[in-house]
């Protein structure tokens, strides 16, 4: 476990759990990330500056990498604007494209989002694409260029869990880019059952915003996340399914 | 008026764009036969536990049978609230730069009859309103003016627009019903929100409180949303003025005709405004249509249960207590510092207000009275690209 490093664009990462900002109050941010023990802290970028009121940028602590995501955009072209904006406002070369053209479940173009990725992984940006989890557009955005694939648990917001779990298992076995559970994560049981997955980092939000206590709820993600990574890590156990395993081999029988 | 010189509300006036849309044919059937006394408190139980409430469960949210559940339905609204937009409450102003009106709607101050002190700022003095509003720390404001195509026009407008852009992330507007390529234009000049109150839906009762002016043609006005959206703005807003008319059928209505649009362009931001007349005080038994604010509670808790995603605004015409309790159930959006004279945010007031507000509070007391609720207040949520 020591050496286990998540390595994203070439950048290298202790911790796998990406946290969220927009859902709860800017004072809290400090505690959630420190608690959380979280290296990457994702913001909108519609949302870095509040004028001349709070900003929340002044929230967020020194040394964690900022991740603008690209909310807002409802296609690739707004969406390499908007990172083009976050880049030149000083938050650094990594992006989350977000491109959603639904205001109702909010789910990603996936469509779009490769373009995006293509055009912005072309100018040096570290992209990390939030989808919905489908291998052929999975396998496009490898060839775009994304530093990751960031595939959605369930509909953003709902703390469903792994609905799509079948699907986020295909991608961690024929994606050879880190595979980070993003969206619809609303337990840590739930992570840490992406992690055990083989998932190389968890994104959460609502859970944490939603949560009785904020700060508690990102620490208990926190050690959710290294729980199942150790479990992936170790190889997990068997685990019998409703047939008790036969004492008798069929194969017995033979001599030879 | 004289009846005869009275013109046909549901017919197209010269220049009026006509759009390919089946949605108000959709609404106006589905609120008329909306039969709101033939839901039970059992449909309003069978709905909360739902997750995605369909038509009619909003329909059963709206019902007289839904009342005694009411804490029931805030605590669902609240949670949806929680689940979508965090704690985050958005802040705006409403800015009027103009009061001048070609309508004569008979519940309205502006109206073309009423002898009012009339205004319209000109580009110095918009400026210099919004230079003032800006300094307040708000990045959206909400430009209205009186609906007049000869004193403020598209043009005009658009101007307002430009130098809003200047001083402010997101610029809302709440003007006259326009084509939607005037509409584009107005996207063009910075604008990307469009809010247009229906007032009722009930068209017969539209009639007779719409008496003459632009803003009688019913259809013309039931499809500004879905221009704008033609036109390319981001996102619209939906009211009905509750208590004009039946207000749990306006209400559906308004509901279904978000519900409509948002399913025809699911890239719409969709947003509802909750302005009602208030009932004479104790006068409680006379009109069981009255919406008081149990009844405003409600539609409001439903419309969140219904859109979840949707963006919801408590008038400054609500009193301090009601609004600070809503943005902690249902509504995501609260005006500010609000001033509806003409000019008066910056200077003396050039011209007379559209109605009383109740909650005068300034920008700050309502920043602070929103973080010590826990929540968070928020100035901006977009970037116009």
């Amino acid at each position: 476990m020591k050496d286990d490093k998540f390595i994203l664009g070439g950048h290298e990462f202790t911790s796998r759990f990406i946290l969220g900002s927009g859902k709860y109050s800017l004072n809290l941010i400090k505690a959630a990330v420190e608690n959380a023990g979280a290296e990457i802290i994702t913001l909108a970028l519609r949302r870095a500056a509040t004028g001349n009121v709070e900003n929340i940028l002044d929230y967020i602590p020194k040394g964690v990498t900022l991740l603008p995501n690209t909310s807002g955009a409802r296609n690739a072209d707004e969406a390499v604007r908007i990172a083009r904006i976050a880049r030149a406002a000083g938050c650094g070369d990594f992006v989350k494209i977000e491109v959603i053209a639904d205001s109702k479940y909010l789910l990603p173009d996936n469509y779009e989002t490769c373009k995006a990725t293509e055009i912005l992984a072309k100018e040096g940006f570290v992209v990390m694409p939030y989808m919905y989890p489908d291998l052929y557009a999975a396998r496009e955005l490898v060839n775009a260029g994304a530093a990751c694939v960031m595939p959605l648990a369930a509909p953003i917001g709902t703390n469903k869990g792994l609905c799509t779990r079948e699907f986020i298992r295909i991608l961690v076995d024929e994606i050879d880019l880190p595979v980070i559970v993003d969206a619809g994560i609303g337990k840590p049981s739930q992570a840490c059952e992406a992690m055990e997955l083989g998932a190389a980092a968890v994104m959460a939000n609502t859970a944490i915003a939603t949560a009785g206590n904020i700060t508690a709820m990102a620490e208990a993600f926190k050690h959710a996340i290294i729980a199942g990574r150790q479990a992936y890590l170790a190889g997990m156990g068997r685990v019998l399914d409703d047939r008790a395993a036969a004492s008798s081999p069929l194969t017995g029988f033979l001599h030879d | 008026m004289d009846n005869q010189k009275k013109t046909d509300h549901m017919q197209y006036m010269e220049g009026m764009e006509i759009i390919n849309s089946d949605i108000m044919d959709k609404v106006i059937s589905e609120m008329n036969s909306y039969d709101y006394s033939i839901y039970t408190e059992q449909d309003v139980k069978k709905a909360l536990l739902k997750d995605n409430i369909s038509p009619d469960d909003f329909k059963a949210l709206l019902s007289p049978a839904a009342l005694p559940l009411l804490e029931d339905i805030a605590q669902r609204a609240k949670l949806e609230t929680r689940k979508h937009f965090g704690n985050s409450v958005y802040m705006f102003t409403p800015l009027y730069i103009s009061n001048y009106c070609e309508n004569y709607c008979i519940y309205c101050g502006f109206n073309c009859h009423n002898k009012i002190k009339r205004a319209i700022l000109d580009a110095d003095q918009i400026r210099a309103e919004m230079k003032t509003i800006a300094e307040t720390g708000l990045q959206e404001v909400l430009i209205l003016t009186g609906e007049s195509r000869s004193k403020s026009d598209v043009k005009y407008i658009g101007e307002a627009c430009k130098i809003a852009s200047e001083y402010f992330k997101v610029v809302g507007l709440e003007v006259y019903p326009m084509n939607s390529d005037e509409y584009a234009y107005l996207h063009k000049c910075g604008a990307d929100f469009v809010t247009v109150f229906q007032e009722t839906y009930n068209s017969d009762k539209y009639e007779t409180l719409h008496l003459a002016g632009h803003k009688r043609i019913f259809p013309y006005r039931f499809n500004a949303q879905e221009r704008a959206l033609m036109g390319g703005i981001r996102g619209v807003g939906f009211a009905a003025l509750l208590g004009l008319d039946d207000f749990r059928k306006d209400a559906f209505a308004t509901g279904y005709h978000a519900y409509l649009i948002q399913r025809k362009y699911p890239h719409a931001e969709i947003a509802f405004s909750c302005p009602r007349l208030r009932p004479i005080i104790n006068n409680d038994k006379i009109n069981p249509r009255d919406v008081h604010e149990r009844q405003l509670l409600q539609i409001i808790c439903a419309y969140r249960i219904f859109m979840p995603f949707a963006s919801i605004t408590i008038s400054s015409r609500e009193n301090a207590d009601f609004r600070d309790n809503i943005i902690q159930i249902a509504a995501t959006k609260t005006s500010a510092g609000v001033d509806v004279g003409i000019g008066a945010h910056s200077g003396e007031q050039k011209g007379d207000e559209q109605f009383e507000i109740d909650d005068a509070r300034s920008v700050k007391e309502m920043y602070d009275m929103i973080k010590s609720k826990g929540m968070q207040p928020v100035m901006s949520d977009y970037i116009y690209v």
